[in-house]
């Protein structure tokens, strides 16, 4: 048919004998089958981070915020460090579903519920640090619009600060519903597969009775369609918001208008470079490199090096206006950023993030699994050091000589920090045993079009289907099964 | 009112279509289509109607940017009008620019919540909802044709075997 047809010249994205009832197979195995041993290793670590990071929290919670390294000068560091690097990470999910899908690119329906579950992941984490540095985080609903007990004092919606509690929020909670919705009919196939009644029932509940009638499948499809225009602005905005955070402050360093879209260039950079670290491991351990392939992989590296690139373009600028702008104070905060006593943050920061994802303009290096999976952790190391680097060679060189100081972390900034690494990877550890890791029914839209069975048939000049051979027919009220050979 | 319908069963969206369009044009109601993914003009050849969901979202986020000014208004310039940073509290419209970036998140968290909560409901979906495909096939590989019985059946199985069907169940509804 001629709506399944694409160039030949295009690489299938499925990969295999694939038919509808194989992709099934294939989504449900990892939920249907046992965990392995590596399994158990890596989530027993993660779990084990986790809590030392809860420990942190805990010991953080009842003794103060001095807990922390931070001193008069450098008094934010690694916390909102952490906020904008987990926050950034978790960019790529909502891109990849929704400005993916605006631009029609099938590749994304392999990767986008994974992506979009490692944004849900890490925006919670992210969460975590501001909540935690209220000190009194049993007070963090004074940050919701309501009067206070002292008279009506409000909000303040001046606040950038207040822009990222409604930024965020509105963030996590749409890219909830964005992914569930398309959950729902993945949680229905594996809810119909399922055998044991208490998976049955699990699903049943989560599938929200999904019944797949033509009626709601075009309503799913506009739904998609609707939250993907409105999920594009808003990842756009979100990250815009965080850096508002620094850019409408007065200190030097921070005070710069290129940051909203530098922000959200190295945002979409580090959540691909995340994604990419997260899918190379999944399509092993669950089998899926039928369909997280290696031009998944490459048409991700290429996103890392144009974005990385994006990144490089805007380091420099920052540079040169610095240079130009003629103020003294800029001019020393950018210097002192390359060369003051932090030089090595701003190197590693610079080779990680600039330097390090131009390789991929080789395709022997792009389509290495191996090559590309060390560049995704690079990549999010030089990240994290960008944040640091903005963050604290801007603070700790302030107005006044005599403050001048250096920041140093206690096991308390680390703890925390590792800690949310682990409940990261414990969360995507359950969901990647529990959920269709795969829009499997999206797939099975593209298969057609795009799976290597039917790419075959179409080259061979066959059709892409047959009709049947025999028909069964049951009337339920005889009863009686009988086989019909007549439309042959 | 006790109706018979028949279920036939396809293992694939080209065939489905076509059968959709000769049940169609053989002047058969067909009741329903089940779906394991979206098939794309299924709903223009069964005759749906398209959906007006798009326009609720719309509406719903023209609610919220409404809800928003409303809010900020009431907040920062009736109710506690403050100096902040040298910029005085007096004018909706000469504070807006810092009420921007809210105006534009509550417009997204009323569009995206509302249509999706408005989704569920009219295609009758929450939690603890029983599901009612006919077949547990139908979220797999297979599509499931529900067409009205008006009379002999007979005729009708005979066209829905025509088309490829499957499997044809007659059920009592």
């Amino acid at each position: 048919m001629a709506s399944h047809y694409e160039a030949p010249i295009r690489k299938p994205l499925v990969l295999g004998d694939k038919g509808y009832h194989d992709v099934s197979v294939d989504i449900a195995a990892p939920v249907e089958g046992r965990a392995n041993k590596e399994w158990w290793i890596v989530f027993s670590i993660a779990l084990a981070a986790f809590l030392w990071g809860v420990g942190c929290i805990i010991y953080t919670i009842s003794t103060g915020i001095g807990t922390w390294g931070l001193n008069r000068t450098v008094n934010w560091a690694w916390d909102i460090t952490n906020f904008v690097w987990w926050v950034g990470i978790g960019h790529a999910g909502t891109l990849i579903s929704a400005v993916l899908l605006l631009f029609r690119q099938k590749w994304r329906m392999a990767i986008n519920r994974s992506a979009e579950a490692m944004t849900i992941f890490s925006v919670i984490q992210a969460g975590l640090f501001p909540i935690i540095h209220m000190g009194r985080p049993w007070l963090a609903y004074w940050v919701l619009p309501i009067p206070n007990q002292f008279g009506s004092l409000w909000v303040n919606f001046n606040s950038p600060l207040l822009w990222d509690v409604f930024a965020i929020s509105t963030y996590l909670s749409v890219s909830l519903v964005f992914w569930w919705t398309g959950l729902l009919p993945d949680f229905a196939m594996i809810r119909d597969r399922a055998v044991k009644p208490f998976q049955k029932k699990i699903y049943s509940l989560v599938s929200f009775g999904w019944t797949g009638r033509a009626k709601d499948w075009q309503r799913f499809e506009e739904v998609s369609l609707v939250l993907a225009g409105l999920a594009t602005p808003l990842v756009l905005s979100v990250h815009t918001i965080v850096s508002f955070d620094f850019a409408t402050s007065v200190i030097p360093g921070w005070h710069t208008t290129i940051f909203p879209p530098y922000f959200v260039a190295g945002a979409i950079f580090s959540g691909f470079a995340m994604v990419q670290t997260l899918l190379i491991i999944m399509r092993k351990v669950s089998h899926l490199e039928a369909y997280i392939t290696v031009q998944h992989i490459e048409l991700m590296n290429i996103i890392i090096m144009i974005t990385g690139s994006i990144v490089g373009c805007a380091y420099i600028t920052e540079l040169f206006i610095a240079w130009y702008s003629g103020v003294e104070y800029e001019q020393y905060a950018f210097l002192n950023r390359a060369t003051g006593p932090y030089w090595w943050a701003y190197t590693l920061m610079m080779t990680c993030n600039v330097v390090s994802p131009q390789v991929m303009w080789f395709k022997k290096i792009r389509t290495s699994i191996l090559v590309s999976f060390i560049i995704s952790i690079v990549v999010n190391v030089g990240m994290w050091f960008e944040r640091f680097v903005i963050i604290v060679t801007s603070l700790h060189r302030d107005y006044l000589p005599s403050s001048w100081t250096m920041f140093s972390p206690t096991f308390v900034d680390i703890g925390i920090f590792i800690g949310t690494v682990g409940f990261f990877f414990v969360l995507f550890l359950l969901y990647a045993r529990t959920f269709p890791v795969i829009a499997q029914a999206e797939v099975k839209t593209i298969l057609k079009s795009s799976g290597e069975r039917y790419k075959k048939l179409r080259e061979a000049g066959k059709p892409l289907y047959q009709m049947p051979k025999t028909t069964i027919v049951k009337d339920a009220g005889s009863g009686k099964d009988k086989k019909s050979n007549e439309n042959k | 009112m006790a109706s018979k319908v028949i279920h036939a069963y396809y293992d694939d969206d080209d065939v489905l279509m076509q059968a959709v369009k000769k049940v169609k044009a053989a002047r058969h109601h067909i009741e329903e289509v089940y779906c394991p993914f979206p098939v794309h003009g299924l709903d223009k050849a069964m005759g749906l109607a398209p959906t007006r969901i798009a326009i609720t979202s719309f509406m719903y986020g023209c609610l919220g940017l409404a809800v928003s000014i409303v809010m900020m208004n009431y907040i920062m310039i009736q109710d506690w009008p403050q100096d902040i940073g040298g910029k005085p509290s007096f004018s909706y419209i000469e504070n807006m620019p810092a009420f921007v970036p809210i105006m534009f998140e509550m417009t997204v968290f009323f569009a995206a919540h509302l249509m999706v909560i408005t989704f569920y409901l009219r295609s009758r979906m929450w939690p603890f909802k029983k599901a009612e495909n006919p077949d547990v096939r139908s979220t797999d590989d297979h599509f499931i044709m529900e067409v009205e019985v008006h009379g002999d059946a007979s005729g009708l199985t005979k066209l829905l075997k025509e088309t490829g069907a499957v499997e044809i169940n007659s059920v009592e509804k």
